[in-house]
């Protein structure tokens, strides 16, 4: 079946100068492979095909069940450059948690929702 | 020695809430064991803005705030003996320990013992030429421009070495943020300066504080799939170290916000670029073997962490002039907004064409309700109808007059552009333009003076 990355996993950007980066966090860790398989640093590049991103490097976390996606020169210059508002790339990550992934029949469907229990 | 060593966050960044670190010391001092609280108010932009007040007034040149962020909390900290580690000093700490003396003095407290740390301001040591030759990643200084700033990332011995000569508060310059954590845990545990893992851990802990709120809920929130209960009063972190590098990520009692494997692991991995090699002056950070285990409700328990050699050389941050950027906006609402938002859009840019046709325009077209709504009433976003485009303009040249060419063709869409052009806005902004270099170490001239020494 057919879900949007942002069902399954957490994304927050970081920028240093004109590079950004994307943390991409499982919700649950038994989405991790699906992920390694179908989220690759190509399929990154052409979400940010409009930036024109210089390289994109994926990095793998399985111990925290999370890739760190490395975007160069997609900040157009960065927050010191930029003539756009958002030279952070801060809601650069709403992107990339809009893309679709498939996931088999066995592994848990939506880990939607707080799972967080107020004290 | 210390079996946990706490350390809380009071601030992110410079323009953080200055009423943060309040529940922060008030959970440090029912805490049992050293405790620390820190503040991270200084960005590239930051400091070389302080650099430029500096210039012009010699007694400034430190983040203005910084009594704002301290006062609060400095009869507690002084009371329970938490002491505070800031690089509030930005381009002037000996000027920002003088003004908490005088904090101190004024609430009528006893007189703190305040250290300060000197030499990461470059000025003076490399020529511009010398810089332009350690830039790495563009050519920005290549033309030897006017440098402005150049600073680099001091680690966190001077701090240590601070804290071990009995500082109450520490101010400090441009540091790597992550400093601000580790100098308290080397001074606390003893640790040495080539004990790797654990210089990791400690530059692990920094940087999961480094950005306040971030951890505890802040910039997580996605309401309906990523909900943070009471973030309006999100709880700043708090960290609980051990000597071994193992540590725990909690926030204040009955604070809002949380903390969990989600918030921890996404601040975790914040600003890295490669996981296996995060770039501190002490240390260098691997994160592959970290884990995050939660241990109980906004408990977060953290190990795993790394280190290597550091580094040869230091990073420096070094900022030139880069111009005036320009913005101005327009609203058009109702109904064919969006027809006359874009007529007004090519009126702009075919004028623009004639009359600086190098200038580089770029246009947004903001829009929910930028005009039509009332004060005093918060807009119904999701139901709003798609009728209000603001338009926004923006470039930026070397010389002002260049800009303002655009912002004038925007005001005046007022009587010759479409009907019902609104609200404009403009503005302009000098903008600092930043170039990172790999300085060699004996260029960092660390010095750490108590303020009762120097005269």
């Amino acid at each position: 079946m057919t879900v949007l990355l942002r069902d399954i996993a957490t994304a927050r950007s970081g920028d240093k100068g004109n590079r950004l980066n994307i943390a991409v966090v499982c919700r649950d860790p038994r989405h991790y492979d699906a992920l390694a398989r179908q989220l690759t640093a190509a399929r990154v590049a052409a979400v940010f095909a409009a930036r024109q991103p210089s390289a994109v490097m994926r990095y793998d976390l399985p111990k925290l069940a999370a890739f760190n996606f490395v975007l160069d020169d997609v900040l157009e210059g960065g927050v010191n450059a930029s003539l756009g508002l958002d030279g952070h790339g801060k809601s650069l990550s709403f992107l990339l948690l809009d893309i679709p992934i498939e996931i088999d029949a066995h592994e848990p469907r939506l880990a939607h929702g707080s799972q967080h229990q107020t004290v | 020695m210390a079996q946990t060593v706490f350390i809380g966050a009071g601030s992110g960044f410079a323009g953080d809430r200055t009423d943060a670190a309040g529940p922060v010391v008030d959970a440090l001092m029912r805490c049992d064991g050293p405790r620390f609280l820190m503040f991270e108010t200084l960005a590239e932009r930051t400091l070389a803005l302080a650099q430029l007040a500096r210039r012009a007034d010699p007694s400034r040149g430190y983040n203005q705030a910084i009594e704002r962020f301290v006062a609060p909390v400095l009869a507690r900290c002084l009371d329970a003996n938490i002491r505070i580690v800031g690089n509030f000093g930005s381009a002037n700490p000996p000027a920002a320990a003088r003004l908490l003396a005088q904090a101190a003095r004024r609430l009528g407290l006893r007189a703190p013992r305040i250290a300060y740390v000197e030499g990461d301001d470059l000025s003076g040591r490399l020529t511009p030429a010398e810089l332009a030759a350690r830039e790495t990643g563009g050519r920005l200084l290549a033309g030897a421009p006017d440098i402005i700033s150049a600073n680099v990332y001091l680690g966190a011995g001077a701090i240590a070495e601070a804290l071990d000569r009995g500082a109450d508060i520490v101010v400090t310059g441009r540091v790597a943020d992550s400093a601000l954590a580790l100098g308290p845990l080397m001074h606390a545990f003893g640790w040495k300066a080539d004990d790797w893992d654990r210089l990791a851990a400690g530059t692990l802990a920094g940087h999961l504080l480094e950005c306040g709120a971030q951890i505890t809920g802040g910039y997580f929130a996605d309401p309906g799939i990523k909900d943070v209960p009471r973030l309006a009063e999100v709880g700043y972190p708090i960290l609980e170290v051990d000597a071994a590098g193992g540590m725990v990520v909690t926030k204040p009692p009955g604070s809002g916000g949380r903390v969990d494997r989600q918030t921890v692991v996404e601040q975790m991995l914040y600003e890295i670029h490669d996981p296996a090699a995060y770039l501190a002056p002490d240390v260098v950070l691997d994160l592959g073997d970290v884990t995050v285990t939660e241990l109980g409700a906004d408990r977060v328990q953290v190990t795993g962490a790394r280190g290597k050699p550091a580094p040869e050389t230091l990073k420096a941050t070094v900022c030139v002039d880069g111009g005036v950027l320009g913005e101005a906006e327009i609203s058009y609402a109702g109904v064919n907004a969006a027809g006359r938002a874009q007529l007004a859009a090519g009126i702009v840019l075919e004028r623009m064409r004639q009359r600086a046709p190098s200038l580089a325009i770029r246009v947004d077209a903001i829009g929910v309700t930028s005009v039509l709504g009332s004060a005093g009433v918060i807009p119904d976003i999701h139901s709003s109808p798609n009728t209000d485009v603001r338009l926004r303009f923006a470039a930026q040249a070397a010389d002002a007059a260049d800009v303002t060419l655009l912002l004038d063709e925007v005001e005046a869409l007022y009587c010759a552009g479409p009907a019902g052009g609104a609200g404009v806005r403009r503005h302009t902004t000098a903008r600092l333009a930043s170039a990172s270099c790999l300085i060699e170490r004996r260029y960092a001239e660390t010095r750490v003076v108590m303020l009762e020494d120097a005269a």
